[in-house]
């Protein structure tokens, strides 16, 4: 295989693994951004113990994708994580917020420390999501580079456009949380978590065609990708299964009929919406790593080292979700009031 | 201005790494240990059937989840902070770093963090045997882990098996020498050793603490038993693993063993320097204390072996901070001593029979419990800053590592970190003394698998209810 070849496999690799992480560690986030929201402190042990047992594994799609960009595009990840020097450090100290109150708000000795932790759990949640809103904001308007080197400010990921990412990020984690909850809840909980997905659907349309909308004007070459003349024959089905999956969501937030697979399906839905925004984000981006400078060739390891950890990717990955989906099998099926994990 | 009077970048950025990196790795220091110490309780319940191993196992397992999620969250921020501090180091070592990084995600991070949540709340679900695998597999996972970790920081002081590129990068070339590069079996030994040492350290406080309460807590005498069995074996054995690690350090790091011994002068014959105070203007160890011939025998294995001192060395070929290496390698081989010390108390008075009722030697086990944490931090000082002024040791060098990140970013980040870890990690501390001042007891309760514990909302008082009812202890 070419070097090439290998660096775009790995892209696509990279870009998986971001993509499962949003949609996993999304969801999670998305239960504490819904904290303020879920009335009653039963409740709210039953929303947390449906995440417990597998954000741990979720958040390490985090991990694979900082320790992967070091290991196959070291440039993009010495020029990114700098321009992103400060929303990427708070959104770390947000995670250590939320990932210790896990443990510690079931093991709090009065309610006072309860309280502390909740809040710990949810703003660290808010925290985490609005960082990596921003982050994502600030990355797609490009980033200065000189000389294989950041060559901006620190205040430069702060823009309006970042801001409305981060928000709009803040949204999307909340509608898969809801429709996690609806899944994964019964009763008086899931009836909770249905009025807030359908607002959060509401809003998360919305979202998308707002970022939509600005995207192609944030670069020239966005907007070359998107109205040249055949891409933009690809485009359309865009919006209209975006319409298609925002119907469908809605339908099955309306039918409380009990069907345990219906009960899935807001959140397969939500899924598939984070699904096309993210692949229009590629399309808009590929083949840039860090835009507008950067394609991934230019920040690719070099050959032996993309070839010596695709290799035991090739091997692991499948393993790791094989085990994974083990693990969420395992815990298949409603999370109930006072049952804990039996 | 006030930010004029900041340290430059370049410090900003090393205190940081410093701060961070020591703070998780005590973590990990505990969990490996742990993670294996929960698989032998376990493995040793299903094979004899005795509750009071299950026992135990709940108990340390309590534990082990909160040490657990503090050294995932610790460990998150180091997987970033190669880019965002270091990243012209991130640029030129990537091509070798980040594919040994890579796979310890790949083999070690994800099959922790998969099993975990079998582990802690699976025994109902899954049976015994495939819980038991799960223990195991998080066990090995944090082997793993350690391993590639080990394997990238040895690269940083032995690097091999690669070329260099006209850019400046690091290029691999032989995958097997870089991964298994001079100093890496060793160091792994080395630190994995002191990881079981650590875990032998704080269990066996643990169960000396209850055993000076209770003298016929079954429980904390098992698991005292197996704390003092660990120290009297492997403790001895790691002195030797440190002493091969310090020849080996010899001849690929000669300044670094030089600055550890606090010797200015190259000599045959060197004296071994118990104590003294290392003066870097004066370039001459002060108010030394000193045994004769000692040194060249320790490092030559030879009485007139020479020994090369740091004034063989350019100044700025020398680490930058002799003292601090020459202290934290006293107080980490000090440790060591007592560490021996304790194990080879706990074989004679095993054998008089009076194991379980010697107070003073208990009082003697808890003061030692946090020596393990205090040992392999002082070891990581003492073979870090003995590196410098490097990052991979003689090629690339940490001032030219660095982020362009201007010193207000890196300080206000730096503020941030050290707030935050002592708040969260400081009240994680807190839960984990209380969760080991609670003596072990029959029919301990398990995280939460078998118990309705997660549901706080049922009660009144959340953890009131999560203490199980004091059982009577079985008459003995």
């Amino acid at each position: 295989m070419s070097a090439e070849t290998i660096a775009t496999i790995w892209a696509f690799l990279i870009a998986t693994s971001v993509f499962l992480y949003v949609c996993m560690d999304g969801f999670d986030l998305g239960v504490g951004i819904l904290f303020p929201w879920i009335r009653g402190q039963e409740d709210r042990d039953v929303s947390v113990n449906t995440i417990a047992p597998v954000w741990d594994g979720n958040e390490t799609w985090l991990v694979m994708g900082g320790a992967g960009l070091f290991a196959v595009f070291p440039l993009a990840y010495a020029t990114i994580l700098p321009a992103l020097y400060m929303p990427i450090i708070l959104m770390l100290l947000a995670l250590i917020f939320r990932g210790v109150s896990f443990e510690m708000r079931f093991r709090a000795a009065t309610k006072g420390q309860l309280l502390a932790w909740d809040r710990a759990f949810s703003w660290g949640s808010y925290a985490a999501t609005l960082c990596q809103g921003v982050a994502l904001g600030a990355f797609v308007q490009g980033i200065e580079v000189e000389e294989r080197a950041y060559a901006g400010g620190w205040w430069d990921w702060l823009t309006p456009f970042s801001c409305l990412t981060a928000g709009a990020l803040v949204i999307g984690y909340g509608l898969l949380g809801a429709c996690w909850l609806v899944w994964k809840t019964e009763g008086e909980l899931q009836d909770q978590a249905r009025a807030l997905a359908r607002w959060l659907g509401v809003l998360t349309l919305v979202a998308i065609a707002l970022v939509s909308a600005i995207m192609p004007f944030l670069l020239p070459e966005f907007r070359a990708r998107w109205f040249a003349f055949p891409a933009i024959l690809a485009a359309l089905p865009v919006p209209v299964l975006v319409a298609f999956l925002g119907w469908r969501m809605f339908k099955a937030l309306g039918e409380t009929d009990g069907h345990p697979w219906r009960d899935g399906l807001p959140f397969l839905c939500a899924i598939g919406l984070f699904f096309l925004a993210y692949t229009g984000l590629g399309i808009s981006m590929w083949p840039m790593i860090v835009p507008p400078e950067l394609t991934i060739w230019d920040a690719a390891a070099p050959r032996d080292s993309q070839l010596f950890l695709l290799v035991g990717a090739a091997v692991l990955i499948p393993v790791i979700l094989a085990y994974t989906a083990y693990v969420y099998w395992l815990f298949r099926g409603k999370v109930k009031h006072g049952e804990g994990y039996h | 201005m006030l930010w004029d009077a900041l340290p430059d970048a370049l410090l900003l950025a090393r205190i940081q790494f410093a701060f961070t990196v020591t703070f998780h790795f005590l973590f990990p220091a505990f969990t490996i240990g742990l993670a294996s110490y929960l698989a032998v309780l376990e493995g040793l319940w299903l094979w004899t059937g005795r509750a009071a191993y299950l026992d135990i196992f709940r108990y340390w397992l309590k534990v082990f989840a909160v040490n657990f999620a503090m050294g995932v969250v610790s460990g998150i921020v180091l997987s970033y902070q190669f880019g965002t501090n270091w990243s012209v180091f991130a640029d030129r070592t990537g091509p070798i770093l980040g594919p040994l990084m890579g796979y310890e995600v790949l083999t070690a991070f994800f099959l922790e963090a998969g099993f975990l949540g079998v582990m802690l709340f699976g025994l109902g679900r899954v049976g015994k045997r495939l819980h038991f695998a799960a223990t195991c597999l998080v066990a090995i996972g944090t082997l793993i882990s350690g391993f590639w970790i080990l394997s990238a920081n040895s690269w940083m002081h032995t690097p091999a098996g690669y070329t260099i590129g006209p850019d400046g990068r690091f290029l691999p070339a032989d995958w097997w020498a870089i991964v298994f590069n001079p100093s890496f079996p060793l160091r792994y030994l080395h630190t994995i050793t002191g990881a079981y040492l650590t875990t032998a350290m704080i269990v066996g406080a643990v169960g000396a603490f209850h055993i000076l309460r209770d003298r016929a807590n079954e429980r904390a005498r098992i698991m005292f038993s197996m704390a003092m069995w660990m120290a009297a074996t492997v403790a001895p054995a790691q002195a030797v693993f440190g002493d091969l690690q310090g020849l080996w350090a010899l001849h690929h790091q000669p300044q670094k063993v030089a600055a550890m011994e606090g010797h200015w002068e190259t000599q045959r014959g060197a004296p071994l320097i118990l104590f003294g105070i290392p003066d870097m203007e004066r370039e001459e160890t002060r108010l030394k204390i000193e045994i004769p011939y000692l040194g060249s025998l320790i490092l030559k294995h030879s009485l007139d072996g020479e020994v090369r001192g740091l004034k063989d060395f350019p100044p700025d070929q020398r680490p930058d901070n002799v003292p601090l290496v020459f202290w934290s390698f006293r107080i980490m081989v000090g440790i060591g001593c007592l560490m021996i010390a304790l194990g080879a108390a706990s074989l004679w008075l095993r054998w008089r029979g009076r194991l379980y009722d010697t107070s003073w030697f208990h009082k003697w086990a808890v003061a030692m419990g946090p020596s393990g944490l205090v040992a392999v931090t002082f070891g990581w000082i003492t073979t870090e800053v003995g590196r410098q002024p490097y990052t991979v040791y003689g090629l690339m060098r940490t001032a030219e590592s660095v982020s362009p990140i201007a010193a207000p970013a890196v300080a206000a980040s730096l503020a941030a970190f050290v707030i935050v870890y002592f708040c969260v990690f400081g009240a994680g501390m807190w839960y984990l003394f209380r969760l080991v001042g609670k003596p072990p007891l029959p029919q301990e309760e398990g995280p939460r698998d078998d118990l309705p514990i997660r549901t706080a909302g049922i009660t009144p008082a959340p953890s009131a209810q999560r203490t199980p009812a004091r059982q009577p202890e079985p008459a003995e």
